[in-house]
């Protein structure tokens, strides 16, 4: 089991026919993702290696039957491509796209709003359910597969960090997903807390965060009144200083909010067992989660 | 991005946003025809610095003369003005922003920001003008009043109505306060802008709202599509190493620690900068040369870093995804090569062609130090800085 996406997710890349675009469905091909189509405007009916190429979204849909979409697109255009697929009736949206304007996605939230559709991100890694499929941009060979740990994160290399060092430790993986590092995004922590709490081969959860807004500690009151499950927090950014934006868009400390202190204090108060130092984190997991 | 409150004020003009007659003035000699042109005392000479605070810092006088204006524009040009929001080193003013005086009846603030939690754009408002909003808002938050906006809906009459009657404004100041809430919308949406602010908005004798201050800081992410809004960029108000780091599209910001360090992606970078803290270092930057780097901008990161004088070891702490283990060594290799290395590196390397990297590493002959984990790395280079 596992959260989101899984063997039988089918995928289409919009966005295929682009340099990133290309690289990363090799890769998640590679990986033993079912990728059934591809989008590029004005390229449809072409291919790229075996995957057919379409012009819109609703046509990649109507013959492939692909459920979720995977989204390269570049900054300018990658709202447009977001609304494209919730009207294609796409189910899962992962959005890797990183520097999409924030008005644009605030516009792409509200036109979300009651429609059942959940986006991932965007300016994330992607998702992955070891050995089933691999959505996103992250490398396959770290993750182990089988569970029993949900990871989920604001950051991209970092979760590989994490990833890496449970994995070293024997510790497999349900799903593993970065959530964007984006001020707008489409799934919270909460969502995926709530998912981890109801998926049966999930007995344990990471969570990854850093300094900007307070999804950290609305995440820590849902961990303190709705999970059974042990959840084992981080948080980057203590040394960030104050109205300086820190590389991803959403991490930034302003007028004293956000910073990873509070975080922290607040997870600590949720019962979250919270790892201080990033070079011990395998080794606090593989504690909670004996 | 951040631009200068004459910078704000000229595209308040622009939308018909009430703002006080002033010009910007680079000189004391220009400070006064500035004066002059406003035909009365007294004028207000403002400094212009990206930062808050100013006021309190000596950097806002009133002059009821020529003779002063003169005396205060050369205090203030030339002046190191530290505020809360300078650190304790201060910013170098170089112009000022010489403004009719008003007669201030009452002191409001207002302001449009993007919400993150809600996607809406909100708008706040009190009667609380001319403080630290910020200290409002976490001594007596009833004082604040916010209206949550969807951008698909836009602004409406309704809108502006609850924040005029949440400001107690008189029957005659609704209308021109509508107008005014209007455009200041329709400048937000209209060049993406993360926040307007205005503290203080005033109320003058004659009945009239007028904006006495102006911020505006502008989504990075949207600057592609407003050249004008990057014509506004000072080059002054930035650190020259983060200047030469835009150039390459490189993340990188100064910092006081003597650390230097160099990392794949933002979320990874600034949790090594905490190791470093919690080995007992300081870390002297943050460099995120992002996902998919190419071995120059490896090389370039790390000339960045070599420049900072107080940089007295490296920590490279790459997890090779998109990014490969061995481009990354071979970005090393050719900046070692063209700049030579002063201080000590460790490298701390995983991920993706992680055996091609080491090869080159070793093969280089470069007197790398390398780290088995992050725990390693950090107590490795905090021990070479001697902490």
């Amino acid at each position: 089991m596992s959260i989101f996406v899984d063997q039988n997710t089918r995928v289409v890349v919009q966005g295929i026919t682009g340099r990133e675009g290309q690289f990363h469905t090799r890769q998640c091909l590679a990986y033993g993702t079912r990728i059934v189509a591809g989008v590029t405007p004005g390229k449809g009916g072409q291919k790229m290696d075996d995957v057919p190429v379409f012009n819109t979204v609703g046509a990649a849909v109507a013959e492939t039957g692909a459920n979720c979409s995977l989204i390269f697109v570049p900054p300018p255009f990658a709202a447009d491509a977001i609304m494209e697929a919730a009207d294609a009736g796409i189910a899962v949206v992962v959005t890797i796209t990183e520097g999409i304007p924030v008005l644009d996605m605030m516009k792409v939230m509200n036109y979300l709003q009651g429609k059942f559709l959940r986006l991932i991100g965007p300016n994330c890694p992607g998702i992955i359910t070891p050995g089933e499929a691999k959505i996103g941009i992250m490398p396959g060979p770290i993750h182990l597969p089988g569970g029993p740990v949900g990871v989920v994160s604001r950051s991209g290399t970092l979760t590989y960090e994490v990833v890496h060092q449970l994995t070293q430790r024997g510790i497999g993986q349900s799903t593993c997903l970065g959530i964007g590092g984006d001020p707008i995004i489409g799934t919270s922590f909460i969502d995926c807390l709530e998912a981890f709490e109801k998926d049966p081969a999930t007995r344990g959860v990471v969570m990854v965060g850093e300094i900007g807004g307070s999804a950290e500690e609305e995440a820590a009151e849902f961990v303190a009144s709705q999970m059974s499950i042990p959840v084992v927090g981080f948080i980057s950014g203590l040394t960030a200083p104050p109205g300086r934006r820190m590389g991803h868009a959403g991490a930034i400390i302003s007028g004293g909010s956000g910073t990873a202190g509070a975080k922290i204090e607040a997870m600590k108060a949720a019962g979250i067992h919270v790892c201080e130092n990033l070079g011990s984190l395998g080794e606090l997991c593989a504690e909670v989660f004996k | 991005m951040k631009i200068h409150e004459y910078q704000a004020k000229e595209l308040f003009q622009k939308y018909d946003v009430p703002i006080p007659r002033g010009r910007v003035a680079f000189s004391p000699e220009e400070a006064l025809s500035r004066a002059q042109e406003l035909g009365s005392f007294p004028v207000v000479i403002k400094a212009q610095i990206h930062a808050g605070g100013r006021g309190k810092g000596g950097g806002v006088k009133l002059a009821r003369s020529a003779q002063e204006v003169r005396e205060l524009a050369e205090q203030i040009i030339g002046m190191n003005l530290v505020t809360h929001q300078t650190g304790p080193a201060g910013r170098i003013v170089k112009k000022v922003l010489v403004e009719q005086g008003l007669e201030i009846e009452k002191e409001l603030y207002l302001s449009l920001v993007a919400d993150r939690a809600t996607a809406k754009i909100v708008v706040m408002a009190s009667q609380a003008g001319g403080m630290d909003i910020e200290e409002v808002a976490a001594s007596s938050p009833e004082k604040i009043i916010k209206v949550f906006i969807n951008p698909l809906q836009g602004i409406q009459a309704y809108h502006c109505r609850q924040a005029a009657y949440g400001l107690a404004l008189s029957p005659a100041l609704i209308k021109p306060f509508t107008a005014m809430l209007k455009s200041l919308y329709r400048l937000f949406v209209d060049y993406d802008c993360s926040l307007v602010e205005i503290n203080p908005l005033v109320l003058t004798a004659d009945q009239a709202v007028i904006a006495l201050d102006a911020k505006i800081n502008f989504d990075d992410n949207a600057l592609f599509r407003h050249s004008d809004v990057v014509a506004y960029r000072d080059l002054d108000e930035e650190d020259p190493l983060e200047i030469e780091a835009s150039k390459y599209n490189l993340n990188y910001i100064n910092l006081d620690g003597n650390v230097g360090n160099m990392v794949n992606g933002a979320g990874l970078a600034m949790a090594t900068m905490d190791l470093i803290k919690l080995a007992g270092a300081e870390p002297a930057n943050f460099l995120d040369v992002g996902g998919g780097a190419s071995a120059e901008m490896v090389e370039n990161g790390f000339r960045i870093i070599l420049s900072d004088p107080n940089v007295k070891g490296i920590l490279i702490n790459i997890f090779g995804g998109i990014l490969r283990c061995d481009v990354l060594a071979e970005g090393v290799v050719q900046a070692a090569r063209k700049t030579g290395i002063n201080v000590p590196v460790v490298v701390r390397m995983e991920g993706t062609n992680i055996d091609e990297g080491r090869r080159i590493l070793a093969e280089s002959g470069l007197d790398l130090i390398t780290a088995v984990d992050l725990k390693d790395a950090a107590q490795k280079v905090a021990q070479i800085v001697g902490a």
